[in-house]
């Protein structure tokens, strides 16, 4: 959900919340957005993360970065810098993005960014439209000396769930592309999240609903991930009115799905529910209309089978036109 | 080979969790739990020392034998280029 500017958070506020994340025990702080490059006191806010003495990721498309501010984040302490790609070839790449000459701007953004020092990783995100050049993409994010590269095939909820029919690959398809990627690793750092839609047991999702991460938004809602808002039963608290770690131990939001005893069957009988943690809430909530169902990528899940032909039918539908966030 | 001064790779820091009392490697998306000596080790990994001089190092802090400790001393530093934590 993308916020209004006027409600975001100042710098001051994004220094005492990094502090009270330090505290709470929090090691490493992703900045992102929208576009965190947005923000004038970019530089301000990067500072402060590292003064807190967290690790610092900036999470970006490269868009308003050029090389004085990005000296500038260099030595205000940031540690490490994610860009993301859309494909190998340039034409596809914007048209994914939906933003002309955004690849080319990118691959000189990552020039810059390794010209400097900082640590770099090249973010793909795999789906039907790139899927079969998940090497090249490979080939390319190696020839920008990315440190490492992370694969991540799209999840269909959100504005993937909006695109599913444009989005979805076959099962071939990313198997081939499962291949291409434990070839290439013995060479490289690549993290790889596989798509669930095709698996029989789900992911734990966020590591389990509010035990390892915590996402706090321009205006200071802190959610459990990054896409609970789409779950309309939660009650998010806000930085502005509590400190952090009141939020994390005692929000409902939190509390909602915290540890396995909020789970109806299968998920509550299952040997795998410490493991898995019932899987994603978000995607529940988006297939089978239950944030507290069983994740239907899990196969015990009676949407499951659903989800199946719902994956077959559109891996199988022509590539239609992208709806974009924001307009 | 014997001549190469290790250092920590871009991105990767070295940092006490006061939270959990630990020594940790922190890298993109990553956070590797350093125990008993392996701080001492890695401190020493600033691009500055050989193999043989960080063992020297060990040696004196420790006040251990430097054939001793030499294997083991290989032996983490092969890991965490493995890893690519390490130059």
């Amino acid at each position: 959900m993308l916020d209004d500017p006027a409600a975001e958070l100042d710098a001051a506020a994004w220094a005492r919340v990094f502090q009270e994340a330090a505290d709470l025990g929090v090691l490493q702080v992703h900045l992102s957005g929208g576009e965190p490059a947005a923000r004038r006191d970019l530089v301000d806010i990067v500072a402060s993360a590292h003064g807190a003495g967290l690790y610092s990721n900036l999470i970006t498309s490269a868009i308003g970065l050029n090389e004085r501010r990005m000296l500038a984040l260099r030595d205000a302490g940031l540690d490490h810098v994610q860009l993301s790609l859309q494909d190998a070839d340039a034409g596809s790449a914007d048209h994914i993005a939906g933003y002309a000459g955004g690849h080319e701007r990118k691959i000189a953004f990552a020039g810059i960014v390794t010209g400097l020092g900082l640590a770099l990783t090249i973010n793909l995100v795999v789906h039907r439209a790139n899927i079969d050049r998940v090497e090249a993409m490979i080939d390319l994010a190696a020839s920008l000396r990315a440190g490492r590269i992370e694969i991540a095939h799209a999840q269909y909820y959100g504005w993937a769930l909006r695109n599913r029919s444009e989005l979805m690959p076959t099962r071939d398809q990313v198997d081939r592309a499962i291949q291409v990627v434990e070839e290439r690793r013995r060479g490289l750092v690549i993290d790889m999240v596989v798509p669930d839609y095709y698996a029989r047991r789900p992911k734990a999702c966020v590591g389990g609903w509010g035990r390892r991460s915590l996402n706090v938004t321009p205006s200071g809602r802190v959610l459990p991930c990054h896409a609970a808002e789409t779950i309309p039963q939660l009650e998010f608290w806000s930085v502005r009115d509590y400190p952090l770690e009141k939020i994390w131990l005692e929000s409902p939001a939190f509390q909602a799905f915290r540890g396995t005893d909020w789970m109806p069957e299968p998920c509550r009988s299952c040997a795998l529910k410490e493991s898995d943690f019932g899987g994603c809430r978000c995607q529940a909530m988006a297939l089978a209309g239950d944030a507290s169902a069983t994740d239907p990528a899990c196969e015990l899940s009676p949407f499951h089978g659903r989800m199946r032909e719902l994956a077959s039918a559109d891996a199988g539908a022509p590539i239609g036109a992208y709806v974009y966030r924001g307009r | 080979m014997s001549e190469a001064q290790p250092r920590l790779a871009p991105g990767v820091r070295l940092h006490f969790d006061k939270t959990r009392d630990a020594w940790v490697l922190l890298a993109p998306e990553r956070v590797i739990e350093l125990e008993g000596p392996a701080a001492d080790i890695v401190r020493l990994c600033d691009g500055t020392r050989t193999l043989d001089q960080i063992v020297d190092a060990l040696a004196v802090q420790y006040t251990a034998d430097k054939a001793e400790i030499a294997g083991d001393v290989a032996d983490m530093l092969a890991e965490l280029a493995g890893k690519r934590l390490l130059l």
